[in-house]
């Protein structure tokens, strides 16, 4: 996994570096977890364009850090589709590099998150600290492994995730806030990314619990044979919405629109669909969802617009200087 | 413009040129667009920032954790060049290579390395945690992934220096009845002083900026293990491109001042 972990950034180095990218080249800037997705669902695309009548394409996937993968794109880097981790992440695009309009989340369906996932619970098999829900991981002794919120978007969904679960069984929010930072003495290592995280739990051994993202979490399974790990669903947990998005100045500057847009739509395909349940991502379609719905447990999932505002609103309260995040370790 | 007439190989005015223009685009532009991009803020927006307690805290620690590392390296990194210097064995030739090894290595392959073997339940890390400390996830931690990292600068430095003192020099105090210590506190060490004071600001340095091994091994905890690197890139991550750059500057004005200090002492201790 790491080597070709280096093997990509390498790639993505050269990728900034190189000469203006042909016509019949697409660049996918993504965060993490997405790689296994879209290896296949590139090759995918692929057949599906040719078998439409166009020449074959060259599509290059970078993959990252999704705030990194965002100011990348601001920065220059000329992503044909963005698909990022959560849409604060994209609204910058907007905001900063003035990149795509303001209202890029009604372009395609279901708010522009074609696939979605959710945090669940990975612990250590049989279970020794019998963990099953929320409440279980502010009890003295369990040592809970999740990145930084400030640096990792799937961080912020964990956190958020503990909110709602401590807001709906107590009530207020100052409730809420002693649970979450209750729950963050217990973690002893932040790292700043979720591949981070999931190396300190798997590899160096190190905590009871790893709040994951639903298909990390399977992924590792999957590479373990599940001989040293369980997946435990919480009660209740927040639907993980990460968003896509065609780059418009920079579609538009190298004629790749038609192009872009297809990409993008044919995550919404049947096979699209397929594929990204395939790689454990909970598919829209109600058919590939019925498809694969003993693969996924059944959950109550709380939404960042529904629950917070969205993330226009949460990331200033929870995660910017001075918010819930930073209040918990400076009441310290 | 005396020593440009004296010099036997002509070309003063284009290597001078070469060196502006070189210095301009690797370090002046660039620290230049670091500081105009910090006067986007006002004073007390800068002042706010880099007073804010998490930021003292990391600078504590950057400093503090970079400091210990070059004084540890200011130890070991002499005793290491003395035995390379002064003794043959075998295996000689092996270790000095061995001594680049930690420039050549990608700092994050050595900073998961370091991690998986110093964690709490890592092979050398269960003896601490048994003895009731932590390696890693601590300031020891983070000194010892510097350690490593800045391991070459003072054995460098000074290995030339070590082998242009002849041993004759030693002898020669020993017939005048010093003792060994003797010959290393009155002899040797004044020798070697200022290239030891050299090695020492250049591990200093480098250990204050270090961000690609500490990461893994710090534990990255707010107020405790944070270090000033992580805190531009928390920044960054807010697209808080101004405050990052405050940060930045504070590094380097706190970095500029130490590096001058110690080249002042240098002077000194040249002229004495």
């Amino acid at each position: 996994m790491s080597i070709r972990r280096f093997a990509l950034a390498a790639l993505a180095s050269a990728l900034i570096a190189g000469p203006a990218l042909a016509a019949d080249t697409l660049l996918n800037v993504s965060y993490d977890p997405t790689r296994e997705l879209y290896v296949e669902f590139n090759d995918a695309f692929n057949k599906h364009w040719q078998a439409q009548g166009h020449e074959p394409i060259k599509i290059q996937q970078s993959h990252g850090g999704s705030g990194k993968q965002a100011r990348a794109v601001i920065d220059g880097l000329r992503a044909d589709v963005v698909t990022l981790a959560l849409a604060g992440d994209i609204d910058e695009l907007h905001r900063l590099g003035k990149l795509i309009p303001e209202d890029w989340q009604t372009r395609l369906p279901d708010a522009s998150t074609p696939y979605t996932s959710t945090i669940v619970f990975l612990v250590r098999k049989g279970n020794p600290k019998g963990i099953k829900d929320w409440d279980d991981l502010i009890k003295t002794g369990v040592e809970v492994i999740t990145p930084n919120p400030k640096t990792s978007g799937g961080a912020r969904w964990n956190f958020l995730a503990a909110w709602a679960y401590a807001q709906q069984k107590y009530g207020t929010e100052e409730q809420a806030q002693e649970f979450v930072g209750t729950l963050y003495k217990n973690v002893p290592v932040l790292d700043t990314g979720a591949r981070g995280s999931t190396v300190t739990f798997v590899n160096n051994g190190i905590g009871d619990v790893l709040l994951a993202w639903e298909n990390e979490a399977f992924l590792a399974l999957k590479e373990q044979g599940g001989e040293d790990f369980e997946i435990i669903a919480p009660s209740l947990s927040i639907l993980a919405e990460p968003p896509v998005a065609v780059v418009d100045k920079n579609v538009e500057r190298k004629g790749t629109r038609a192009l872009a847009e297809a990409y993008l739509n044919y995550l919404y395909s049947e096979e699209g669909q397929r594929i990204a349940a395939k790689n454990f991502y909970r598919p829209r379609n109600e058919a590939v969802a019925a498809e694969f719905k003993d693969q996924f447990p059944a959950l109550k999932l709380v939404t960042i617009d529904g629950d917070f505002g969205g993330w226009k609103a949460a990331q200033p309260k929870f995660f910017n200087d001075g918010g819930v995040f930073d209040q918990i370790y400076q009441a310290e | 413009m005396s020593r440009r007439t004296s010099s036997v190989i002509p070309g003063f005015g284009l290597t001078l040129g070469y060196t502006l223009v070189y210095l301009s685009l690797l370090v002046l532009i660039p620290l230049g667009a670091l500081f105009l991009k910090t006067t986007e803020l006002s004073w007390a927006q800068f002042i706010a920032i880099v007073s804010a307690p998490r930021v003292l805290a990391a600078l504590k620690l950057s400093f503090g954790t970079a400091f210990a590392a070059a004084v540890l390296n200011g130890v070991i990194g002499t005793l290491l060049a003395w035995v390379l210097v002064r003794y043959r064995f075998p295996g000689r030739k092996i270790i000095e290579a061995m001594i680049d090894l930690p420039f050549a290595l990608p700092t994050a392959v050595a900073g998961i390395a370091l991690t998986a073997l110093y964690a709490p339940n890592g092979p050398i890390g269960q003896f601490a945690t048994e003895l009731g400390f932590k390696i890693a996830y601590s300031p020891l931690g983070i000194t010892l992934a510097l350690t490593f990292v800045t391991l070459p600068f003072v054995v460098r430095t000074i290995q030339p220096v070590l082998a242009d003192i002849p041993r004759e020099v030693e002898e020669a105090a020993a017939c005048l009845g010093a003792r060994p210590l003797q010959v290393v506190r009155h002899v040797l060490l004044p020798a070697l002083l200022p290239a030891w004071l050299t090695g020492f600001a250049l591990a200093f340095a480098r250990g204050v900026g270090e961000y690609g091994s500490v990461i893994f091994i710090a534990g990255n905890m707010p107020m405790k293990t944070e270090i000033l690197p992580l805190l531009i890139m928390v920044k960054l991550d807010q697209y808080d491109y101004a405050g990052a750059t405050a940060i930045g500057v504070l590094m380097l004005v706190v970095s500029f001042v130490l590096l001058l200090f110690i080249n002042l002492l240098q002077r000194r201790i040249a002229r004495s």
